[in-house]
């Protein structure tokens, strides 16, 4: 009797979708040592995908607080990350000034394509996150046509036959390829670490769990957690979102060039387009519900998400014939997205 | 209705009510806010909130027989009809579809013989010769075939009646406040009307706060008072004073209070409000002046839906207003919440969870965040960026955990999230956020409201402590006359969203019911 109940009192606290992934993850991990797959390399793989799809996720925190929502919008970060990225490849730039200097261009864009963004939500209260996501569609089909008429001249980037148009997957391997997956890298019993881009990632998140303990922090949650009551504390709940927006959506581009980084391509046109959910189910995976959110929520959400997908394709490999592992985390993702939409108050 | 008595968790709010109709007759139905009529309207027509809460005990008959009405359904088959306060008409329909909405004359058709009775086709000629002559017998020219969207207000109202008595077998009609929309002379017309209808022999209770309308037209007038009856009279043997006075009528005992060590006075002006105009739903103000004197504790009564809750709400701008607001001779915007918050007003809500609380929250961040987001207070400095400067955690634990002392908030810590405070404990975290403000001028709003007895006294003795103590000056808005007579210093009173006097609360209480029901023009 006792063991029962405090046994649902840790499942409670945990959470269902928690419980069962973790489980998931425990059977995932037990086959691999079965089945004698490197197991330091696994944990390498998982934590390289947590690290390099973190900040994707981060960005959904600043929405959720200020009462926007999950921000299915994400691809309108995506693609000023991208143009970027690809500015900084375009002039040859290398190593961390190439990096650095797709983020400098990046940011100032996603800025103010967030504030365009933001306004419009502002427009359609109680609707974002649909508006969000066509909005993301959307964006994501008028850069297709940037992507081929954009003034970009490096034969890297460029299709070899007819000569103009950017190509759908660019290697960054001669660029900037690697450089904050290469930079810090420890091993830890085994285990290789990647130190630079870890560090990366939870600086961000570091960055984030102050910035909401702060004045204008608490404001855009308070606006978020109940307008009427930020409204009567003197908070402008309508410039809170649209702050909240552009974090988001910096976030955004600060994420994908990170990502592309990590994973060593720029993928263009299509790809972005559903950028967005992955790092949805992700913190929704973490505890967040479409209302609330806290760091923590992307920390363990991102770890547990990201390692089940880095960890299930290896496995499933073993077990049978074909990719598995992509039919998973469409299950999942979806699965969760939908889990949270309709609880609304999520899995806190 | 005979001996009806009703309790809501022990609270009688009907006392052995013996309430009758004659056919024919208008009969009036007057009383305050929270007098009991609704809640004898209710058991009329069987609402299930009545039977939620543990029925009632008495007798109701109709025609002589007793009924047990089990739903407002089942009251309408029995010949009572309902015309409401707001109107419960489909705005995209026409006069006709609206009057025969469900009680629609139909033909078979090819369709239905195979399906059914409810997809036959609509008869409109004979609906539309219906729905006319219900328009007709209450002497109206409107079109049957008009849409109701876009028709003046008084038109709206007269459909709606119109439905009620198309209804075949009406034999009682019961009118919620039919006149409160209307314009003079639609009231007018209407109260024409009802006098046709009860010509044909119809039934009708009229509840309203209109004294001078019931004296007009009622054959007979019953005044209800914190769920009694107290009189009924005949218009002839009573004045609009008489009735104004049954109404109020209760003798508050004011002692107890301790004294100031200066009384307020009006060479100490700290508010002054001009031509105050507020957009609330519900609540409009349209020009209100106002003076208030530091230290007193002024009282705005008046009746729901008179405008007194828009004055607060409008004075710190949390609704649309116009006119001018001085703090200290400082002129302040209206609209603009944070300038008023600035000049050291603060604002306790009338809609407690709505608007005073994030009802998720911890009790310390529910106090602290006004005060952090206008003044900058709990807050670690940060010269370089003041927005983004940090939350002091530990001053903020310590103003609560004196807060939580001082004003006896039951709780299990300042981290408890305040949902699950009961409703006077709620009350004083929102007391204790706008003391974080530090405020002079503290307008506080339906303090009691969904408080249990035994708490509201503790809120208004709060309320006199702040004031006497620390000196603050205090608006209280309350529709609980006898609190305003308790406590307050003055009681200004709105009526029709103006001002319609101000008055000492020792006042005799056929001058508060007058004036609450705007029969005294005086500004003081």
């Amino acid at each position: 009797m006792d063991v029962r109940g405090s046994l649902s009192r840790f499942a409670q606290g945990v959470g269902i979708p928690r419980l069962l992934i973790g489980l998931f993850l425990v059977f995932l991990f037990v086959v691999a040592y079965i089945q004698k797959l490197p197991m330091a390399m696994l944990l390498n793989g998982a934590l390289v995908r947590t690290a390099m799809n973190g900040i994707l996720v981060l960005a959904m925190v600043p929405t959720i607080q200020a009462g926007v929502g999950l921000n299915f919008g994400l691809p309108v970060g995506v693609v000023c990350g991208l143009v970027g990225a690809l500015l900084a490849m375009e002039h040859n730039l290398r190593g961390f000034t190439g990096f650095g200097t797709a983020l400098a261009i990046g940011i100032p864009l996603a800025a103010v394509a967030g504030l365009l963004y933001g306004q419009l939500l502002n427009r359609v209260k109680g609707q974002e996150m649909m508006v969000g996501t066509y909005v993301g569609f959307s964006v994501v089909a008028g850069m297709s046509v940037f992507w081929l008429l954009g003034p970009f001249r490096n034969p890297e980037m460029i299709w070899v036959v007819g000569g103009s148009g950017l190509r759908y997957t660019l290697t960054l391997s001669n660029h900037y390829g690697h450089v904050l997956n290469q930079a810090l890298n420890f091993r830890l019993l085994g285990v290789l670490i990647p130190g630079g881009l870890v560090l990366f990632y939870l600086s961000f998140c570091l960055l984030m769990a102050v910035f909401l303990r702060t004045r204008v922090g608490m404001a855009m949650s308070a606006a978020g957690s109940n307008p009427a009551f930020a409204a009567a504390s003197g908070i402008s709940v309508d410039n809170m979102r649209l702050l909240a927006v552009v974090l988001s959506t910096v976030l955004g581009a600060v994420g994908i060039v990170v990502y592309a980084q990590s994973f060593g391509f720029l993928q263009l046109y299509v790809a972005p387009m559903f950028m967005a959910f992955p790092s949805v189910a992700a913190i929704l995976i973490g505890g967040a519900s479409t209302r609330r959110a806290s760091v923590l929520n992307v920390i363990v959400g991102a770890l547990l998400f990201h390692t089940m997908l880095a960890t299930a394709l290896p496995v499933t490999r073993t077990l049978m014939e074909g990719d598995i592992s992509e039919v998973a985390r469409i299950i999942v993702s979806n699965g969760m997205i939908l889990y949270a939409l309709t609880r609304g108050r999520g899995g806190n | 209705m005979r001996g009806v008595t009703k309790e809501f968790h022990g609270n009688r709010v009907l006392n052995r009510v013996n309430l009758d109709v004659r056919p024919g007759e208008i009969h009036g139905l007057v009383g305050e806010n929270g007098a009991g009529k609704s809640t004898l309207m209710n058991i009329l027509f069987g609402m299930p909130v009545i039977r939620e809460t543990g029925g009632f005990q008495g007798e109701v008959f109709l025609g002589g027989q007793q009924v047990h009405v089990k739903s407002p359904f089942e009251a309408m088959s029995l010949g009572v009809g309902m015309v409401h306060q707001e109107f419960m008409l489909l705005p995209g329909f026409n006069v006709t579809e609206n009057i025969k909405l469900n009680r629609e004359a139909t033909r078979p058709n090819l369709v239905s013989r195979l399906a059914g009775e409810r997809l036959r086709t609509l008869d409109v000629p004979p609906m539309r010769a219906d729905a006319r002559a219900a328009i007709d017998r209450l002497g109206l020219e409107i079109d049957e075939w008009l849409p109701v969207a876009g028709m003046p207000v008084g038109h709206m109202q007269f459909v709606e009646i119109a439905r009620e008595i198309d209804k075949t077998g009406i034999r009682l009609l019961v009118f919620d406040e039919p006149t409160a929309v209307l314009t003079e002379s639609e009231a007018a017309q209407m109260l024409g009307a009802l006098k046709r209808l009860t010509a044909a022999g119809v039934g009708v209770l009229l509840i309203t706060h209109r004294l001078e309308e019931v004296l007009e037209v009622a054959d007979r007038i019953t005044v209800l008072r914190d769920g009694e009856v107290v009189a009924t009279r005949a218009p002839a043997e009573t004045s609009l004073e008489q009735l104004a006075e049954l109404m109020v009528g209760r003798k508050v005992e004011r002692g107890g209070l301790p004294a100031r060590a200066r009384e307020p006075g009006p060479e100490d002006r700290i508010l002054q409000v001009r031509r105050l105009t507020v957009q609330m739903p519900g609540e409009r103000v349209r020009g209100i002046d106002l003076d208030v004197y530091r230290g007193e504790i002024l009282g705005i009564g008046g009746l729901a839906g008179h405008g007194k809750v828009g004055i607060a709400n409008g004075i710190m701008g949390l609704y649309p207003a116009t006119g001018e607001i001085s703090k200290d001779g400082r002129q302040l915007t209206p609209g603009r919440p944070r300038e008023a918050l600035a000049a050291g007003l603060a604002f306790l809500s009338e809609d407690r969870r709505g608007v005073g609380l994030l009802l998720d929250e911890s009790l310390e961040l529910n106090m602290a965040l006004t005060a952090m987001q206008v003044k900058g207070a709990f807050l670690r400095p940060n010269p370089a960026l003041p927005a983004l400067s940090l939350r002091d955690e530990r001053a903020v634990r310590s103003f609560a955990e004196r807060m939580i002392k001082e004003l006896d908030i039951r709780c299990r810590g300042p981290e408890q999230v305040v949902r699950r405070l009961s409703g006077g404990n709620q009350q004083k975290v929102c007391v204790a956020r706008a003391l974080a403000l530090e405020p002079d001028l503290l307008l506080v709003s339906e303090p009691t409201r969904g408080i249990d007895v035994g708490a509201k006294s503790l809120v208004l003795d709060l309320l006199v402590r702040l004031n006497r103590d620390l000196g603050m000056t205090i608006i209280m808005t309350s529709s609980e006359l006898v609190e305003l007579q308790k406590i307050c210093d003055r009681i200004a009173l709105v009526y029709g969203g103006r001002l319609a006097g101000i008055l000492p609360p020792e006042a005799p209480a056929a001058e508060f019911g007058l004036t609450m029901a705007g029969k005294r023009k005086e500004a003081s």
